[in-house]
């Protein structure tokens, strides 16, 4: 046969997948994640001059390295999870949400306020059920501000939540001003530092697991993933919001609220990211600054996102990150860099993961293929 | 009253208004670049990123030619500052467009992400760059930063005008040509018509038989190079050739916002920059304390969103936002 008589091929085709099965975007999802962190490892090891062994054992020792160690990763891990949770609803309503950071800005800030004017004054009770409170109204109504303009005018959500993180940013810094414990410091300090009003206090179990332990948060969390499973699995609310995520038509034509849908799903969504706020605050940190999110908004919609909603992969995948985050601090401390390095090494594995869920997605025919019918 | 007086008295001073206009600078490159990238289709929210790779990019640049090379030519150290400012923020504009444009991942989630990597590239190069390379003190490159600086001679001395026109460094003029040819080329040539058209209806584009991945590479990699120019422009011409960590701050953010207030038109994003600038240090020309002053910080975001709503409940067509934006496009999809 006469070359020029072939049709064009070209060299490669990218076709849809139809289905695939667990096991295999398993395997795909294993091989980005390895081949990530090799890259990271070699990178660490360029800079540092120390062996490949000894890089990854410093790694390990930062995440896991003593019993305090492990308990940051613990709670910075079941925090980062936290937020990718009150991020999913939204998400799989197709509401890009990319205000999580001004959302637990704002709890964060109505926890503080709680606990600054009301600590010495109420039962204890009665201050942890105002701080949840407070917080997750703060949330809510930060949430629900850019759904209702969604819902109403089509208003684009995703720059409109980005604009209101900024908002929220600077309301941070105006009240860490205004609260600030020396005048001139600009920071507020530790809050109620000798009374320990409105602590969240986990030292009834010091005795069993040490004192740094972050028990409550982790059980809150925990009981967080099982309540929005089954919301978004098993309940008329999760069915709703997952319709108006496929399809809006299809919504209104089996008569669903969709307004109503997208400004209820944003108000739960905005409210415990508020309550996020308030379990950083009350629970770990007893202050709250501009730095109080740490980008964790922008982090969990990643994490939300590459674990398609799963919320066990939506853990592995935190904790996988706080890992090598914990690890890449330990290795800036060591060897005297700066500890920016593990917002780089954040950033190599993401991509990699991003990239592979394109292999799960679409397969790639090379040349003349006699599969494809 | 007496306050409304202070507060124009204040304002309307030269040193106010081209403080307005050096501040406003780095958005303009920042929201051109995310213009040019918005106007295929591609939300590009790794700009704040690259623009702090471009800015260390060129720090970069600067401080290995004064550390190596013999002969210093301060000309040379320039143009080596600007070609590796270049080059860091087209290696951001790679990873998101290889990711997005071909490998289709999510444009939020990829921009984030690379948000994420280039500030923590800037901060860790910034502050680790010196150690690296075995000096002790902070990088600086002020003899470089110093070119940058270099106003137009003799214009800039005439009273009023110079200060006012006159005064700035050539990266300054070079955002002004920019967006005027951006303007132009968007409007006026096919190109600009083939650009638009991929980010509104990029399908009835791939119908005509044109290359909607070349487009779209193009114009994301070329809007990504702008942007870094931003961080440069910040880096150099603002700070004078130093890196402080996470000093360009929300600036990146800043951008974005700025197309959305110059509802995706440069000429707008030009004056709207300058606007933006003089919003962003409005604060400091107050008679208020320190945590009003933070209030007004907020101002440039207020106002965008101000901006995003009434543009969409007016629903003025030559108004939205790129119909296709934040769509990936896959023929086989329908």
């Amino acid at each position: 046969m006469n070359t020029k008589d072939q049709v064009k091929v070209p060299f490669v085709r990218i076709v849809k997948r139809d289905d695939i099965s667990i096991r295999k975007s398993f395997l795909i999802y294993f091989v980005a994640i390895i081949a990530s962190l090799v890259l990271c490892g070699i990178i660490l090891f360029v800079l540092t001059g120390s062996s490949p062994g000894n890089v990854y054992m410093t790694i390990v020792r930062g995440a896991f390295g003593s019993q305090r160690k492990i308990w940051v990763t613990v709670r910075e891990t079941t925090l980062l999870l936290g937020v990718a949770l009150a991020l999913t609803p939204a998400y799989k309503m197709k509401f890009w949400n990319i205000g999580g950071e001004g959302q637990i800005l704002v709890g964060g800030i109505a926890t503080a306020a709680v606990m600054i004017y009301c600590g010495n004054i109420m039962p204890t009770w009665l201050l942890f059920v105002s701080m949840i409170a407070a917080s997750s109204l703060a949330g809510l109504i930060w949430g629900i501000i850019p759904a209702i303009f969604k819902a109403k005018w089509k208003t684009n959500e995703t720059l409109f939540t980005l604009m209101l993180n900024y908002i929220a940013i600077q309301l941070t810094s105006f009240f860490t001003i205004f609260w600030e414990s020396v005048k001139g410091s600009g920071s507020i300090g530790i809050i109620n530092s000798k009374t320990k009003a409105g602590w969240l206090s986990t030292s009834f179990m010091s005795g069993i697991i040490g004192n740094y332990n972050f028990v409550l948060n982790v059980m809150i969390i925990f009981i967080l993933s099982i309540l929005m499973f089954i919301y978004l699995k098993y309940t008329k609310h999760g069915f709703e919001l997952s319709v108006v995520g496929e399809s809006e038509n299809t919504a209104e034509y089996v008569g669903i609220n969709v307004k109503k849908v997208i400004i209820r799903t944003m108000a739960l969504s905005g409210a415990l990211c508020g309550f996020i706020g308030f379990l950083i605050v009350s629970g770990s940190s007893h202050t709250i600054s501009i730095s109080t999110a740490a980008n964790r908004g922008f982090t969990a919609i990643i994490v939300a996102w590459l674990a398609k909603f799963n919320p066990i992969f939506m853990f592995l995948i935190s904790l996988l990150l706080i890992f090598m985050q914990q690890g890449a601090s330990q290795i800036a401390s060591d060897y005297n860099l700066n500890e920016s390095a593990n917002d780089v090494i954040t950033g190599i594995i993401l991509f990699f993961t991003l990239a592979s869920g394109f292999f799960t997605n679409f397969r790639l025919i090379f040349g003349h293929s006699r599969k494809e019918e | 009253m007496d306050f409304i007086i202070t507060v124009i008295s204040k304002i309307l001073t030269i040193s106010f208004l081209s403080a307005a206009v050096v501040q406003g600078m780095p958005l303009l490159f920042g929201a051109l670049g995310e213009l040019i990238t918005e106007k295929v289709g591609n939300l590009n929210l790794g700009i704040p990123g690259i623009m702090y790779m471009g800015g260390i990019g060129g720090l970069t640049g600067a401080f290995l030619y004064e550390r190596y090379a013999s002969n210093q030519v301060v000309i040379l150290g320039l143009i080596c500052a600007v070609v590796m400012s270049m080059l860091f923020s087209l290696a951001g504009g790679l990873i998101y467009s290889v990711l997005t444009i071909t490998f289709r991942t999510n444009q939020n989630v990829t921009g984030l992400a690379l948000t994420i990597f280039g500030i923590g590239i800037g901060n860790f190069i910034g502050s680790s760059l010196s150690r690296l390379a075995g000096t002790a003190s902070q990088i600086t490159v002020y003899t470089t930063g110093k070119a940058f600086k270099t106003t137009i001679p003799v214009l800039s001395d005439i009273p009023v005008m110079g200060p006012l026109l006159f005064s700035y460094g050539f990266l300054t003029y070079t955002a002004i040509i920019l967006t005027i040819i951006t303007a132009f080329i968007l409007s006026k040539t096919n190109i600009g018509l083939n650009l638009r058209a991929a980010g509104e209806n990029p399908a009835a584009m791939d119908a005509a038989g044109i290359n909607i991945t070349k487009y779209k590479y193009a114009a994301t990699l070329i809007g990504a190079v702008i942007s870094g120019l931003g961080g440069l422009h910040f880096v150099m011409e603002y700070v004078g050739g130093t890196w402080q960590n996470n000093g360009f701050g929300d600036r990146g953010w800043l951008s974005v916002a700025l197309v959305i207030f110059a509802l995706w038109k440069p000429i707008r994003a030009l004056w709207g920059s300058m606007i933006f600038g003089g919003l962003y240090i409005l604060y400091s020309y107050m008679p208020i304390s320190g945590e009003i002053q933070e209030l007004f910080k907020m101002l440039p975001y207020v106002v965008t969103v101000i901006v995003l709503i009434i543009s969409s409940i007016k629903k003025k067509k030559e108004n939205q936002p790129p119909a296709s934006l934040g769509i990936p496009y896959f023929r086989e999809e329908r």
